[in-house]
């Protein structure tokens, strides 16, 4: 009499799937973690401030009207700053992707400019463009130019070529094939290169405030920090976060509009 | 749409003494062929021996080493692109529907809208496509992917069809529907062709005129005319058969030879 038994099942896993809930569970737990600690006196307060108290400071920031005077002019800079990093970097990186001349003058640049802390530029940007916004919207253009470049020409360089070979089978005019097949094809790469170059213009902009604002999540955070004020800190962290959260939610639902072709 | 449907017949491909090299390494010699109107010649040959760069070459992609290529004649009236491919992976925008893939063709002529709306609505009609205008390539299968694409080379009423390898992608089955569909279309509406392949059974049912090349460097080994016409064809037909089985004899032991080559040589 033969064994039976059923054949084992190893297939399964490697396969990201959605499980929507458990990234919000996760940050309630931590949060009720660090609440339920600084009220035990398990944690210090000189170590975290407890969780209740930053929502309060949250709260009177937000009655005070300061939020606004805070966040406004942190979003008009983080907005000016990457509209015109983001606009020039995916226009280069277009023209590295198209042309063997830029390819070829360009690439170098562009790697020697990557690695360079932006935030150690400040002060050369602060005489270049002036002590004020100027400075500013440089900082954060410059940092996110880099990273948009290589995402852009990389995407351009992945566009399907036989799609290309279509097109000028078809007599397609060169404008045409940029705009119709180059472009949408390289959308993909050039929206997850948006991704990280918005992250990055977030922290250069606490960067550029730290170092000479009056206004702004990151003079707002660089002030709590000097005076030891855990709650403001967090505060204003929490702030950053949200927008980091926000950023990332918007170019998931440009992502979806734009990209629905990929199902 | 009457005028469209009379097809293309008007012009011919010459090719003269072409001869081609990757590199040093030679991959056409010296091909004379005409490809006369209103028919369709295969061109056969173990991998690798060129024809799909002797394709590339006829529709002005790839330039020869050596030789030339002659349009005699000129594009039917209403031609928008006289040399039009269909290509083996189809080559659909996935971006773009059903209807906007063909329009795509379309778009650098100054047609209007509406003409431009009639001619991607006929071509929908004559393939068969009209009930998946709005589709996105990914929800078709590989058979419809290829019906688009026989679409958007119909809309530009092109004087010479280029096909490379269109059905090799596909299941065997869906292969002989789009066989079908092809005969069909070339009965209603004959147009001038070159279809490339590997496959000897979609050779022997399509074509009026069968090239086969030798392994590399490709070179012409023969022409074998079939004269039965494509819509009485019946590959149970011993005549036909008995092509096949010569077709294949002409190429066993090049297909063997070239099976046995490395590939980068």
């Amino acid at each position: 009499m033969p064994e039976i038994r059923p054949v084992p099942f190893r297939g399964g896993g490697f396969r990201p799937q959605v499980r929507r809930w458990v990234g919000f569970v996760v940050f309630v737990l931590l949060i009720a973690i660090a609440e339920w600690g600084t009220r035990t006196g398990w944690i210090s307060n000189l170590t975290l401030p407890r969780p209740s108290d930053v929502l309060a400071t949250f709260a009177e920031l937000w009655q005070s009207g300061l939020l606004a005077k805070h966040l406004s002019p942190s979003l008009s800079r983080l907005a000016v700053g990457a509209a015109l990093g983001v606009s020039v970097g995916v226009s280069v990186g277009v023209l590295i992707g198209l042309f063997s001349y830029f390819r070829a003058g360009l690439v170098p640049v562009v790697a020697a400019l990557f690695p360079i802390p932006k935030i150690a530029l400040l002060p050369l940007f602060v005489i270049w463009f002036g002590i004020d916004e100027g400075s500013k919207y440089a900082l954060i253009a410059f940092g996110t130019f880099t990273p948009t470049v290589v995402a852009t020409y990389g995407a351009v360089d992945n566009v399907d070529r036989t799609l290309i070979r279509m097109g000028q089978s078809f007599g397609l005019t060169w404008w045409s094939i940029v705009r119709k097949i180059v472009l949408p094809g390289a959308m993909p790469g050039i929206l997850s290169g948006l991704r990280i170059s918005l992250a990055i213009a977030i922290i250069l902009l606490v960067a550029a405030e730290m170092l000479g604002a009056e206004y702004g999540i990151g003079a707002y955070i660089l002030e709590a920090g000097s005076l030891y004020d855990l709650e403001r800190l967090f505060a204003g962290v929490v702030i950053l976060s949200v927008l980091g959260v926000l950023v990332s939610s918007a170019i998931t639902m440009i992502e979806r509009r734009l990209l629905h072709w990929r199902g | 749409m009457g005028p469209r449907q009379t097809g293309g017949i008007s012009m011919e491909l010459r090719l003269k003494n072409l001869s081609h090299a990757y590199g040093g390494t030679e991959v056409l010699r010296d091909i004379t062929l005409t490809i006369p109107e209103g028919r369709i010649v295969c061109i056969v040959g173990p991998s690798g021996c060129g024809k799909s760069t002797l394709l590339r070459m006829m529709g002005g992609l790839e330039q020869p080493d050596a030789g030339e290529i002659l349009q005699v004649g000129s594009p039917p009236e209403g031609c928008l692109n006289p040399l039009t491919y269909v290509f083996q992976d189809f080559a659909l925008l996935p971006w773009r529907s059903v209807e906007g893939n063909i329009a795509l063709a379309l778009e650098d002529h100054r047609l209007g809208r509406q003409k431009r709306q009639a001619i991607v609505a006929d071509v929908l009609a004559r393939t068969g496509l009209s009930d998946f205008a709005g589709a996105l390539p990914r929800q078709l299968s590989g058979g419809m992917k290829q019906r688009v694409a026989i679409a958007r080379a119909l809309a530009v009423n092109p004087a010479v069809m280029l096909l490379d390898e269109p059905l090799s992608a596909l299941d065997a089955q869906t292969r002989e529907l789009l066989m079908d569909d092809l005969i069909g279309l070339w009965t209603r509406a004959p147009f001038t062709s070159v279809y490339v392949t590997h496959n000897l059974a979609e050779a022997v049912r399509l074509g009026h005129a069968i090239v086969v090349l030798s392994r590399r460097p490709g070179a012409i080994r023969e022409m074998v005319e079939i004269a039965a016409p494509l819509e009485a064809r019946d590959m149970a037909d011993p005549v036909l058969a008995a092509k096949q089985q010569h077709l294949w004899e002409l190429m066993r032991d090049e297909a063997r030879a070239a099976d046995a080559e490395l590939a980068d040589a």
